[in-house]
């Protein structure tokens, strides 16, 4: 309302015809921002093109950074590095353990968060907003104080606990908001008619909020299998893709790292796809 | 029975996920703390000396890459918000059915590791690689002509990195501008300067600071564009904090240095979310 009061109203001819023109100038305006809207998705996607284009390189040397004809060498030749095909291994089964174990106390956590007002709540959303506002390194680097002073060696099992951390958070949040304008008299109604809690929960509540528990469990997929800063603090000597990566960066990239890159990009956009399609099919 | 099942109920679903954050989250942090007051080394140990003046040392030995990360992620951070603000505004107002499709090809570098993004990066502005090398080979520019290993490629870097964080919370914050706002002012004859400058833009400033945030705290700790894309002369305090902690195994240094860099920035968010409010800060950084 005090923004329309501030605006002073300006009548007669004079404001008219400055709107139309305001109008004109206003498609042109538009025509230039979509133009620059589909240059910024150009700079966004330019370095995920490049490193599709560059596994199928027939590079020569150690070096993969020009053009030298197309080849499918290196997609046949995909495990040839066994230090590599052990890291994409890690990541994945790190991905899928630390997905489902921070899909459960997340989701739990949310609802708890969205559908109770109770003491400490507030305490709560304030861990949970530190944890996802504070530096990756700072969360790397503490939990490696943490293991260090208590003797736990670093490996495999230190890096699932540390994305099972990062992840909680996030599986709230996202299953939290879609609790939203839910509407808990089906809940009652499932229990005036006998059913039990665990009954009510696997028959009216979870099929009502699986579309937030199943985002949130694809953010944390996404978010373990890419994440780097907090795992190389705690990852001792066992690596995951992405160490692997930054490793050999400074030696030169194999192709192969395009190839699998590649494919995990391909299969988490059909997964996003699929999920999104699902979505609204439920709707109609 | 039903009344304290109802008590109990919220600390049951909280407890679980609540306790592991404790033990690995905030646990740590106090850990971290008493670490940093350690004496000794990897060989013989560290005895607990509180030796607080530590972290006197870390930020004089430190100065420079403390002050150049917080430059470096002011810059990336702003330039994050002069690209993302007209893209943000123009699928809020103009892109109509299409809104949701723009919006996952802003996300589509997600589903790229980081890592791999920035060596990308690096391919791609690499000295003799197909941007300058071409360029060159045109006679475009000189041949000496270098990106990598300049504070212009670590701030590019960090742009790239986190400019989704800055475009969907300024995205959310227009879409929620209701348009008969906007109707109403042109019906007051306001004309577009005036639309914009006192009704769009007052309203989408919490999703700029929201992205304020969600940027500038990754973009300050980061190290791995300043590894990947820099130079000798980029370093920032993540950089230090990674090779303090794993290559040099100082310990007590490097947590003294975390604590500092958590603190600078902690300060921040709480007053960013002492005057936002946590609730909507998070449900931002959740879409």
């Amino acid at each position: 309302m005090t923004i329309l009061d501030a605006a002073p109203p300006r009548l007669g001819p004079a404001g008219e015809d400055r709107s139309r023109s305001g109008r004109r100038s206003g498609r042109l305006g538009q025509r230039l921002l979509h133009a620059y809207t589909w240059l910024i998705l150009l700079w966004l996607v330019l370095p995920i093109i490049v490193m599709i284009v560059f596994g199928f390189n027939d590079r020569v040397g150690k070096r993969n950074n020009t053009w030298n004809g197309f080849t499918l060498r290196w997609w046949g030749e995909l495990f040839a590095i066994p230090d590599l095909t052990t890291a994409l291994v890690n990541s994945l089964t790190i991905a899928l353990l630390s997905t489902a174990v921070a899909t459960v106390l997340g989701t739990l956590m949310g609802l708890g968060l969205g559908r109770h007002s109770f003491r400490g709540r507030g305490g709560v959303e304030l861990l949970m907003f530190a944890n996802i506002a504070a530096p990756e390194v700072v969360l790397g680097a503490s939990l490696l104080s943490l293991f260090i002073t208590m003797g736990v060696p670093r490996g495999y099992l230190t890096i699932l606990i540390a994305h099972i951390m990062f992840n909680i958070s996030y599986v709230a949040v996202v299953v939290r908001a879609r609790l939203a304008g839910f509407d808990s008299s089906v809940e009652e109604a499932a229990r005036d008619l006998g059913a039990g809690p665990f009954t009510t929960f696997r028959l009216v509540t979870l099929p009502l909020i699986l579309p937030g528990v199943v985002s949130g469990a694809l953010l944390a997929f996404a978010m373990s299998i890419d994440e780097y800063v907090i795992t190389t603090f705690n990852a001792g000597s066992t690596l995951t893709f992405p160490l692997w990566v930054f490793g050999a960066t400074r030696v030169g990239v194999p192709p192969q790292v395009n190839v699998m890159a590649t494919i995990i990009f391909v299969a988490g956009v059909l997964l996003a796809l699929g999920n999104a399609l699902l979505l609204r099919r439920r709707r109609v | 029975m039903r009344r304290q099942a109802g008590a109990a109920g919220p600390y049951l679903l909280v407890l679980p996920g609540g306790l592991w954050l404790a033990v690995f989250f905030v646990v740590p942090m106090a850990v971290m703390l008493s670490v940093s007051l350690q004496t000794g080394n990897v060989v013989d140990g560290f005895t607990q000396t509180f030796n607080f003046r530590i972290y006197a040392d870390a930020v004089t030995t430190y100065e420079t890459q403390f002050i150049r990360s917080l430059i470096f992620g002011l810059i990336a951070t702003v330039a994050t918000i002069l690209l993302a603000y007209p893209m943000a505004y123009w699928i809020a107002f103009h892109a109509g059915r299409n809104k949701s499709n723009y919006l996952f090809l802003v996300l589509l570098p997600f589903f790229v590791s980081f890592v791999i993004r920035t060596v990308s990066w690096k391919f791609l502005l690499a000295d003799d690689g197909i941007l300058l090398g071409n360029l060159k080979d045109a006679g475009l520019l000189p041949a000496d002509f270098h990106v990598l290993a300049t504070s212009f490629a670590v701030v590019a870097g960090l742009t790239y990195n986190f400019f989704p964080f800055m475009l969907l919370p300024i995205y959310v914050a227009l879409e929620r501008v209701d348009p008969q706002l906007l109707e109403a002012a042109d019906d007051l004859y306001a004309n577009r300067r005036e639309v914009f400058g006192r009704v769009v833009l007052p309203l989408s400033m919490p999703g700029v600071f929201a992205g304020f945030l969600l940027t500038f705290v990754p973009a300050t700790a980061d190290f791995v564009n300043a590894y990947v894309l820099g130079g000798t002369n980029t370093t920032m305090i993540g950089n230090i904090i990674q090779t303090t902690y794993l290559t040099n195994a100082d310990y007590p240094l490097a947590s003294a240095v975390s604590f500092i860099l958590m603190a600078v920035l902690l300060i921040g968010i709480f007053g960013y979310a002492r005057l936002l409010g946590t609730r909507d800060v998070l449900e931002m950084s959740a879409r």
